[in-house]
This record gives structure tokens, sequence and C-alpha cells, in this order.
């Protein structure tokens, strides 16, 4: 079949800006609908990462909002297969205008000695984690929020607390680098506990717990809550990765917005395509003619225009790829890149799905015109003057 | 002189294949950009529906949301009677101490469970809210544990309908009625006395916010002024409306997105009309020979291929409208200030339809530019000839 190769480019070469067009064309769509299998494929399909498959969160039962008994940290500790079990609590608060959404990073007050053990993927000079761990005021921050509001070691950051009220200031001791986009900054719960009244300590948000092997996690997750089953706090324990997943629900129905718009792309690409095969294959008839008279069946002409649209849109499709890495890259920095797992941008599997998806659009885009034409009498098609 | 309409509304017409498939393509990008100005319209619509310029809500200062917010018993007592408070039916001031907590329910579309705002508070509370009524069942009791829905959670609920039974705090909750606010955000919301979800929740003393009803919109902005400055009671006052307003940037990320993809999808249509509008032109060259002589001017021919594009996207826009339409009311939830969900639907105006056209104009003036350029700069003799 591949005799026919050279003459289906040839063909599809004749008319250049055409296909230059169609090519840009269906590139451009490409590139959006890659960019929206990438992050797709991020939110629900892809494995979690090494470092995150071991880990899970446990929060309270009624929701994320109500705390839990500090004292639960010794018990799930406790449960075999848990490496270490850290504190975590959301701080909230706001950074001078918290009205300006510029402004808003994550805070958390969490145990520093566990802090770089159990995100193992975070990394920062042993002289700055030491320098964290023996002042009760330090905090750390993340490369990303070091650029953003260009802080230094040694720079003084003053959050005001909502849902723990008071001006809190922190000093910044360690900067840390993370594969993840990390607008965060960690401090010791220490500080926050010494500030609250006698009635609000001892309170807890989440535990983020560290399980021994990944294969374990699931069973782990089960058995921290089992084994609070009858406590009156209840626990919810669920993966790391499902945990921020919860928080993507907040940006809307993000499954059915990214369905829906790439539904959209890609029946806008089959119209593109089909249009330009329609007019095509329209100039040709009479060519179809003369092939026929020549011997061609109509299963090679058949063959011949499905070919040709499945290479203008293979290319198209290809080209689209290319440019959605750039753009996947992009959505990486984004804000939107805290909640997603590390986004490779030549995910094979994206990949292929791409070209994959070109492909088949291409081919079902020239069924019809093609259908056309191989079935066109020779005589009627010599005759057109078209 | 200009070229009649006509001749390319003829030209349109018979080369239907070519000019319906280019048109969807335009429509379905001016589909998703109607759709995201719709669905942000809609979210815009909800919260200004659900704040009243007249009720003002008191957080502890540094709060910008209900949930994260403390405010004691203590300091109620201080801000209830405030001159310029409106008195409700008892002759009490009209103001309600609340709690505002988040509880996760399993829903249709999550299994895992949404966010949902739990609300406990005192009767003055609902007799404040003037746009919401029962619309099955009855109010809570004071003193039972009883709870009232708002009317999009009691679709996509399965548990929190009349009759059943929800688990949080220290037991379980009758669900007994279920109430509608319009298009407030106050259906995405389950409320239940003050007391009683305090107390479930370990909050006795330390509660949310206040919410306080001013007699005249001159008392509203004079109390917010009082409350903001005056320093021993450490609040932070806005009005309600301003509140809900100030949560449209929930939206921003989605309208953000949406837009991106939009322009990006018109980059592609507007490739493809030009294909298309190349191909009309190559087509036509006897015709556009014979124009020239009949002494069309080259302007005239390139204005006629340029409002024959035109119409092509326009054609695409309408098309693009009537897609969208049946999303209009379409119930969909984003996450809002107080860490859980609020429904709303699309809400689809013939403003967000004319913004949609005129989208599709653009789009198609910058495809049919150069193919009208190209045909007007034909030479006579040669287009004649059919080259």
């Amino acid at each position: 079949m591949f005799r026919f190769l050279p003459f289906v480019l040839k063909n599809s070469w004749r008319n250049r800006r055409r296909t230059l067009l169609t090519i840009v064309s269906i590139g451009v769509s490409m590139c959006l609908l890659g960019v929206i299998i990438s992050v797709y494929h991020a939110f629900y399909l892809s494995d979690p990462t090494s470092d995150q498959a071991l880990r899970l969160v446990t929060r309270n039962r009624i929701s994320l909002t109500v705390a839990l008994p500090q004292f639960y940290r010794e018990r799930i500790k406790q449960i075999p297969g848990v490496r270490e079990a850290m504190v975590s609590q959301w701080f909230g608060g706001s950074y001078k205008d918290a009205r300006d959404p510029k402004n808003f990073f994550a805070r958390f007050a969490i145990e520093p000695e566990k802090l770089f053990s159990i995100y193992g993927e975070l990394s920062i000079p042993e002289d700055q984690k030491r320098a964290f761990e023996h002042e009760r005021t330090a905090c750390v921050i993340g490369r990303d929020l070091a650029d953003k509001f260009n802080f230094h070691l040694g720079d003084r950051i003053t959050i005001v607390g909502d849902i723990f009220p008071g001006n809190y200031e922190f000093t910044v001791r360690g900067i840390f680098d993370s594969p993840r986009r990390s607008e965060v900054l960690y401090f010791n719960r220490e500080y926050l506990e010494q500030t609250l009244p006698e009635a609000r300590r001892g309170n807890v948000g989440t535990f983020t717990v560290l399980v021994d092997r990944p294969e374990n996690a699931v069973r782990i997750g089960e058995t921290i809550d089992s084994s609070f089953h009858n406590s009156t706090v209840q626990t919810k324990t669920e993966s790391e990765q499902a945990f921020a997943l919860s928080f993507v629900s907040f940006l809307g129905n993000v499954k059915a917005f990214l369905l829906s718009v790439s539904a959209a792309v890609m029946f806008t690409i089959l119209l593109v395509s089909a249009n330009t095969m329609a007019m095509s294959v329209r100039e040709r008839v009479r060519e179809v003619g003369v092939l026929k008279t020549l011997g061609f069946t109509p299963g090679t002409i058949l063959g011949l225009i499905l070919g040709e649209a499945a290479a203008i849109a293979l290319l198209g499709g290809f080209i689209g790829f290319l440019i959605s890495t750039v753009l996947t890259a992009g959505v990486r920095k984004s804000p939107f890149g805290a909640f997603l797992p590390p986004v490779s941008p030549y995910d094979p599997s994206v990949a292929v799905t791409c070209v994959v998806v070109a492909c088949l659009i291409g081919l079902l885009s020239s069924l019809l015109p093609a259908w056309g034409a191989a079935r066109t009498p020779i005589l009627e098609a010599l005759r057109s003057t078209d | 002189m200009a070229v009649p309409v006509a001749y390319n509304l003829r030209n349109m017409v018979v080369r239907k294949t070519t000019t319906v498939m280019t048109a969807l393509g335009i429509a379905l990008t001016v589909a998703v950009l109607i759709a995201i100005l719709a669905l942000v319209n809609g979210l815009r619509t909800t919260l200004s529906a659900s704040g009243d310029p007249l009720q003002v809500l008191v957080l502890r200062k540094g709060s910008e949301s209900e949930v994260v917010s403390n405010f004691t018993r203590g300091q109620f007592q201080d801000i209830k009677f405030k001159p310029g408070i409106a008195a409700g039916k008892d002759g009490q001031p009209l103001a309600s101490l609340e709690l505002v907590t988040v509880i996760n329910l399993a829903s249709v579309d999550a299994p895992d469970g949404m966010n949902v705002t739990v609300r406990g508070l005192p009767p003055a509370g609902i007799e404040m809210r003037k746009g919401l009524r029962i619309s099955s069942g009855r109010w809570f009791e004071t003193g039972h544990r009883e709870l009232v829905v708002g009317k999009s959670i009691a679709e996509r609920f399965p548990d929190a309908r009349i009759g059943k039974r929800l688990a949080f705090g220290r037991g379980e909750w009758d669900v007994v009625g279920v109430m509608d606010a319009g298009r407030g955000a106050q259906n995405s919301e389950i409320w239940g006395d003050l007391n009683q979800v305090s107390s479930d929740v370990q909050r006795i003393d330390v509660l949310s916010a206040a919410l306080v009803r001013a007699i005249d919109a001159p008392a509203a902005r004079a109390l917010i002024n009082d409350l903001n400055s005056d320093q021993r009671l450490n609040t932070n006052a806005m009005s309600e409306r301003e509140y809900y307003d100030l949560q449209t940037a929930s939206a921003a990320p989605i309208q953000f997105v949406g837009i991106f993809v939009s322009v990006i999808m018109a980059i592609g249509s507007s490739f493809a009309a030009m294909n298309t509008m190349y191909a009309a032109v190559a087509r036509r060259a006897q015709e556009i020979g014979t124009l020239r002589v009949l002494g069309f001017s080259r302007g005239s021919i390139l204005s006629s291929f340029f409002v024959e594009s035109v119409l092509l996207a326009v054609l695409g826009g309408l098309l693009g409208c009537l897609l969208v339409l049946p999303l209009n009311g379409v119930t969909t939830g984003v996450g809002g200030a107080n860490f859980s969900e609020i429904d709303f639907s699309f809400h689809v105006t013939p403003r967000i339809m004319a913004l949609g056209v005129a989208f599709a104009v653009i789009l198609g003036a910058f495809g049919g530019l150069f193919p009208a350029h190209n045909a007007s700069r034909k030479e006579i003799l040669a287009a004649l000839r059919g080259i």
C-alpha cells in the first residue's frame, strides 16, 4: 500500500495554500486538545508519583474544617506499616491585602523535624533545615513563593490570622525546591499552639501519614479509619492524590468542562478537515475518472483519498502536539500546577492519544467525499467540467 | 458601486455543504465562548441575588469569609444594640448570630463527598432573609435537631431530602423542609437551629458571624462605618451584597481558561474560514473577471468577498447561540468563599449572545481579509480565462 505514498503526498501538496491552512487550523485545535488530554490524564488517570504513593491524609470525617484531636497521632503511628505521622494544620490568614488574589498562598503549621522526611521530594540545604527546626518562629518557604515576593533568608513575613486570630510573624530560615509548584509556607506548629487559648489547643486539621510501601497504602488507610470508628471523632483517610483532587472540584465541574471542550474541539477539527477534503475531491472528479480508466479500482481510489486526509491530519496533529507540550509546561507553572501531579509534557500516552485522535478524525472526515469519488461512474467523472 | 449582497447570499446557498461546514466550525467556537460567559454570568446572578444591600455582615477583623471567622456571643451583644438596626416583629433588633460550618456529603455526581455549608441561626435570621421561602415541608423548630435544606441541595444530595436523616456532629438530624432562595446561594446551604448546631460542633461560645438588618441604605452605610471604626469590637463589617460580590472571584479560573480556549479555537476556525474563502475566490475567478468587465471596481470586489466571509461568520455565530440555548438553566457548582460549593445555573442573556456574534464577526473578518484581497487583485483577462 505504501507504493502510492508519493502519489498521496504529491496530491496533498498540490494546493499548497489550502493544505497549509488546513494543517495550521488542525494544529491549533490539536494543541488545545493536547493540553486538555494531558491535564485530564494528570488529574484522573495518572499514577501517583513514588513519593506521593506513600502518603495518606487523615481528616475529620465530617469535613476538613472540623478538627481532630492531637493524640490520634500516637494511635496512628502504632498501626503496622505507618512509618511516620505528622500534624498538619491549614493556617489560612492573610498576607497584606487579602482581597488581592495575588497575595494568596498556602500556609501550614507542621512539625519541622518531620516535614522533610515525609515530603522526601522536597530538597533543602542541611543547615537551613536545622535552623528551621531550632527556632520556634522560623518558617520555610517554597522556591516559587520566594521568587514571587522576592523573599530572602532572614526576611520577616507577617500573616494576620483569621481561623487563629492575631498577628503572626515568621522569619524565613529556609527555601526549599519542589518538583511541583511550591507557593507554600510551612512553620512550626508549636508557635501556633502557644498563642492559642487553652481550650483551642491540642486540635489538628489533618495528619499526613507516611507508609512503608505503596501497596499497603489502601489497607493502612482503612485500618486508620476503622480504628477510630467507635470514637466520638471519626476520621476519613484518603491518598494524597485523592485529597488533592477533592480541591480541584472547587474550580467547578472540571471533568465535564474538559470533556465538553474537547468534544467541541474534536468536532471542529472534523469539520475543518472534512471541508478541505470535500473541496479537494470536488476539484478532482475528472482525475478520478482518468485513474479509473488506467485501471485503479474503487478501493484503491478510496484508499488514496483517505490516505491524503490522514496525512494532513497527522501532520496537523503532530504540530499541535508539539505546541501543546509548550502550553502544558505553562500549565504546570500556573496556579493550577499546585493541584496537579507533575505533568510531564512528553507523556507517551498523551502523544499517542493525540496522534491516534488526529488520524481517526482525518479518516472519518474524508470518508464521505472519498466514498463518493470511488463510486462515481467513469463516464460521468470524465464528463465533469469542474 | 458595491456588488449586491444578494450575490453573496446566493453563492452561500449554492455552496451549501462548504457553507454549513465552515459555519458550524465557527458556531462551535462561538458556542464555547458563550457557554463560558453564561457560566460566569450565572454565578454573578446567583451571588448578586444572595446579598441584600440593607443587610450588614459582621466578621472578625482579618476574616474574609464566614467559615474562617470567629465571633463571640459577647461581641454580638455589643453590636446588637447599635443605632440604625431595624426591629423585627417581636420588637427586638433584627440581628442574627450565626455559625457556619462545612460538612462533607455524598452527592449524585460526587460519591466521595462534596463540601456543603451548614448554617446555624436563630429565628431572627430567617425573618431577615426576605427573599426566602419554604417550598415544601416546614421550618426547623428551635431546640430540635431539625434541618432545612436549600432546593439545590435537595436535588443533588440523595441523603438530604425531607424525611431523611443526616449524620454529623453528635448524631443524626431530621430533614424537615426545603427552602427556595430564588437564584440565591442559600439554595446550596443547610440550615438548623443555632444552639443545636453550635453545641454539636463544640463551638457554643465562639461562633462565626453576625448579620444585622439596617433600617435603610444610609443607615446601613453608617452602621458599617461605625462597626469598622470601633477598635474595641475588632470587627470587619460589610454589606451582604458586597460580601457575595467579592466571591465572584471564584469564577476567575474558569473564565480565564474558557476565554483562552475560545481564542485558540477562534484562531483555528478563522484559518478554516480563510480556506473556504480562498476556495470560493478560486472557483469564481471567471465571475470576478465578469464583474470587473461590468465595471465593478477592485474595491467593490474586495468588500464583496469580505462581506461574504463576515456573513458566513454571522451565520456561524447565530448557530452557536442556538447550540448554547439548551444550556440555559442547567445547574452546576463552584467552590465559594466558605470552602463549600455554590450551585448556580448557566444564564444566557441577549447581551452574551450579541458578544458571541460579534466575536464571530471578528473571526470572519480576519479569515476573509486575505482571500478578498486576493480576489480584488486578479487581472481581468487572467480571471476571465479561468486560471
